[in-house]
């Protein structure tokens, strides 16, 4: 299997993009906005779809629309992110303007849906350095910035009264998350990354109370889940985004079931 | 007598409503100072006004230490059943001696001493969010505490604890004023802790405060 170029590009691209799910989904966790992220998705799908139509690249046009919005919700604060109704109106706005700009545009939809399905197999080396050189881009800036990030994700109350710059923490995370969607996107489509960025990280918190041990395996479950993933896509030609998900949700499942396990047992001894 | 703060003929308006008129008072320093008064007096509202001066430069508010070294603690916080980080994770988010992505020698040690002058030890491990009230006040105040604080200012800290959680709780912070250079000042409803372990009471009611000084009895 590895004799290909594609899939080796498929296996190295899956370490990347584990590494920054594992660190911005638990972010992302943390914060309560997985739903954010999934309608920050759709807003790439809608960006993109835009700058098909006016014939600039769309993946301007997804980190134009995404950083708009990230910019938008960070000043308008979080909250109108995690309320029910904005979030599904702006899901519903931007898929509508998305198909909007489609059937505006001559292209045919296949783009479309490459956006929201993508395909990890389907990459080549200019991609793939790509993704390396905006992981590290991502990974560097949240170093820089950890300690900021960690207070402002984990303690929104205490971090908004004693953290100096909190505003712009959030501000610049949200442009962090815009940009980790819009170019994995193009890679492995807007609905693996939804899964990705929350999933992992979402599993890791039944397993550990450690910030870092939660960000260690948030990363292992990402790269599990992506790699084999690839390699039952490889001997059923199956979709591999199915797989994917599968792992994902499978390693969720148990993680809630052993939690419920030691609830009980722990409720039962008090 | 020395003080942390001087408020000087402060005027707060909020729509609608004068809050404050000419209001002035002074904050002990190294004291534990309890704030009074009716709901909907401006309480908060004044706090807010004096965590605003650093910024705004307001100079009829003269505060004797930094931004950083002054630490709110807020009455609420959204910590619910299932949040996720530990104890000790938690506390930590408010050391920021260093900027680095790891914790220095110096931060681990104070950290550690932090924790178990608030008498956290035992349970740092465990999640936050399956504390108790009174530990999770615990937690709040420790946070607090790792930024070394000259002023700490505590927002109702004990309103959901019962009586024995929160007699800890003001034992701890009256050893804190014993061991350390720190003012504290407590918004307060609870005339009985009041009387316990208040060196002041800054009493606030039509549009004026008026600082009270009290004997402990210990």
């Amino acid at each position: 299997m590895l004799q290909f170029d594609f899939m080796r590009y498929a296996f190295i691209a899956g370490i990347f993009i584990s590494l920054i799910c594992g660190v911005m989904g638990t972010f992302v966790v943390a914060r309560q906005t997985s739903f954010f992220t999934h309608t920050l998705s759709e807003i790439g799908f809608s960006g993109a779809a835009f700058g098909i139509f006016l014939g600039i690249s769309p993946l301007l046009g997804m980190i134009i629309f995404t950083m708009a919005s990230a910019l938008f919700i960070g000043i308008s604060g979080d909250r109108l992110s995690r309320r029910e109704t904005s979030i599904s109106l702006f899901s519903g706005i931007f898929i509508g303007l998305g198909i909007l700009f489609l059937s505006l545009s001559s292209k045919q939809s296949s783009y479309a849906t490459n956006i929201l399905f993508g395909s990890i197999v389907g990459i080549n080396i200019g991609n793939l350095y790509s993704l390396v050189a905006l992981s590290l881009l991502i990974l560097i800036v949240i170093a820089l910035l950890f300690r900021q990030l960690a207070y402002n994700s984990f303690d929104v109350t205490g971090s908004q009264y004693n953290q100096h710059l909190n505003l712009l923490t959030s501000i610049v995370f949200l442009g962090l998350l815009a940009l980790t969607i819009s170019v994995t996107s193009q890679i492995i489509g807007s609905l693996l990354i939804f899964v990705l960025l929350t999933i992992p990280a979402s599993s890791a918190k039944f397993y550990t109370a450690s910030l870092w041990k939660m960000i260690f395996l948030s990363t292992i479950f990402s790269l599990v889940g992506i790699w084999a993933g690839l390699y039952f896509s490889y001997i059923t030609n199956w979709p591999v985004t199915f797989f994917i998900t599968m792992i994902e949700a499978l390693i969720y499942g148990s993680a809630l079931i052993r939690h419920q396990l030691q609830v009980s047992k722990f409720s039962f001894k008090n | 007598m020395n003080s942390m703060m001087e408020v000087r003929n402060l005027d707060i308006q909020v729509p609608g409503k004068q809050l404050f008129k000419n209001l002035s008072f002074t904050i002990p320093a190294n004291k534990l100072t309890c704030m009074t008064g009716e709901n909907g007096v401006g309480k908060t509202t004044l706090v807010k006004h004096i965590l605003q001066s650093f910024k705004t430069k307001d100079d009829r508010i003269i505060i004797n230490t930094t931004r950083a070294k002054t630490q709110y603690v807020p009455q609420l916080r959204n910590i619910d059943d299932e949040f996720p980080l530990s104890i000790h994770d938690f506390v930590g988010l408010g050391l920021r001696q260093s900027n680095l992505l790891w914790h220095t020698k110096s931060e681990k040690k104070l950290l550690q001493d932090i924790i178990k002058k608030t008498h956290l030890a035992t349970i740092e491990n465990y999640p936050l969010g399956a504390a108790s009230g009174g530990e999770k006040q615990r937690a709040f105040l420790a946070q607090a505490l790792c930024a070394e604080p000259n002023l700490l200012i505590l927002d109702e800290s004990t309103a959901s604890l019962d009586t024995s959680t929160k007699n800890e709780l003001l034992t701890l912070i009256r050893s804190l004023l014993a061991e350390q250079d720190i003012t504290v000042l407590f918004i307060t409803h609870d005339p009985e802790l009041i009387e316990k372990y208040a060196d002041y009471e800054l009493h606030l009611s039509h549009l004026q405060a008026e600082l009270i000084r009290k004997e402990r009895k210990e």
